[in-house]
């Protein structure tokens, strides 16, 4: 089944999710099933700042451009194919994100539950390990980049092979290949 | 060869966003590992950015790669670290 309705976007600005699952399912008669996923900006992750501080709390997001598109697209394909899904819609946010603040979208849409729910899941656990962003915690005065961890690398794993694979927390030095 | 080396991220910090090299390779020895390795020793910023306590990620031509690729004239090369998105 061929990957009918595929968009994928890199961008500042919010996105309003109702209206993105609507694009989804508008004028698609097969489709009996979309499933999605939002990242946000989690209120307690970023730690309070030393002292007082007018600042307030960030997450600042920064990526490849022209990378970022292209792999994620490419994988939408690849796991609309082997879940047999009809569409594919993911948004990023790069930028200055505040506490409670929507970071991405991952939706898919497909005839039934089972591949909706597993298409999203793994192209999330996917784009957690592969996609070229990278997240830096502001608060007040301090900022430091977020580590990676490899317990999104063993999520990904679960999925078995994957188009250029490449585990994530370990780096080139500690490289393993997927699975 | 000319390069296009890009760093995101940390990496960035300490280096710059990108630059323009031109790397003369020994026969054989035309890989990111030996491109990685040529990059350290051209001054300590590079030797302590690039180095291996940081397990950075590479990309040739904006596809993730390991140590092993190979690369041709006019590659574009980034050096990361580790990815945090979604």
């Amino acid at each position: 089944m061929a990957l009918t309705h595929c968009h994928v976007a890199v961008q500042p600005h919010d996105f309003d999710v109702s209206a993105e699952l609507d694009r989804l399912t508008q004028g698609r008669t097969g489709v009996g099933a979309v499933a999605s996923f939002v990242g946000v900006v989690r209120r307690d992750a970023l730690p309070a700042p030393a002292q007082g501080g007018a600042a307030p709390h960030a997450l600042e997001l920064e990526h490849y451009p022209g990378m970022t598109e292209s792999s994620i697209t490419a994988m939408a394909h690849h796991v609309a194919e082997r879940f047999e899904l009809d569409g594919v819609r993911v948004i990023h946010r790069i930028g200055r994100l505040m506490q409670g603040e929507r970071i991405v979208l991952v939706a898919v849409s497909s005839p039934h539950r089972r591949a909706a729910f597993e298409g999203c899941e793994m192209l999330m656990d996917w784009l957690k390990t592969q996609a070229p962003f990278w997240k830096k915690e502001h608060a007040g005065q301090d900022s430091h980049w977020v580590d990676a961890r490899e317990s999104d690398d063993d999520a990904l794993a679960r999925w078995g092979e994957v188009p250029g694979g490449v585990r994530n927390a370990g780096g080139l030095d500690g490289r393993r290949t997927l699975p | 060869m000319k390069i296009h080396v890009k760093y995101f991220a940390r990496v960035r910090e300490r280096l710059g966003s990108d630059q323009q090299v031109d790397w003369a390779p020994e026969p054989g020895a035309a890989t990111v590992g030996d491109l990685r390795q040529w990059l350290c020793s051209q001054s300590p910023q590079h030797a302590e950015a690039l180095g291996p306590s940081h397990c950075l990620r590479a990309a040739v031509d904006q596809r993730m790669c390991d140590d092993d690729e190979p690369l041709s004239e006019g590659a574009e090369v980034a050096f990361f670290p580790p990815v945090t998105g979604g």
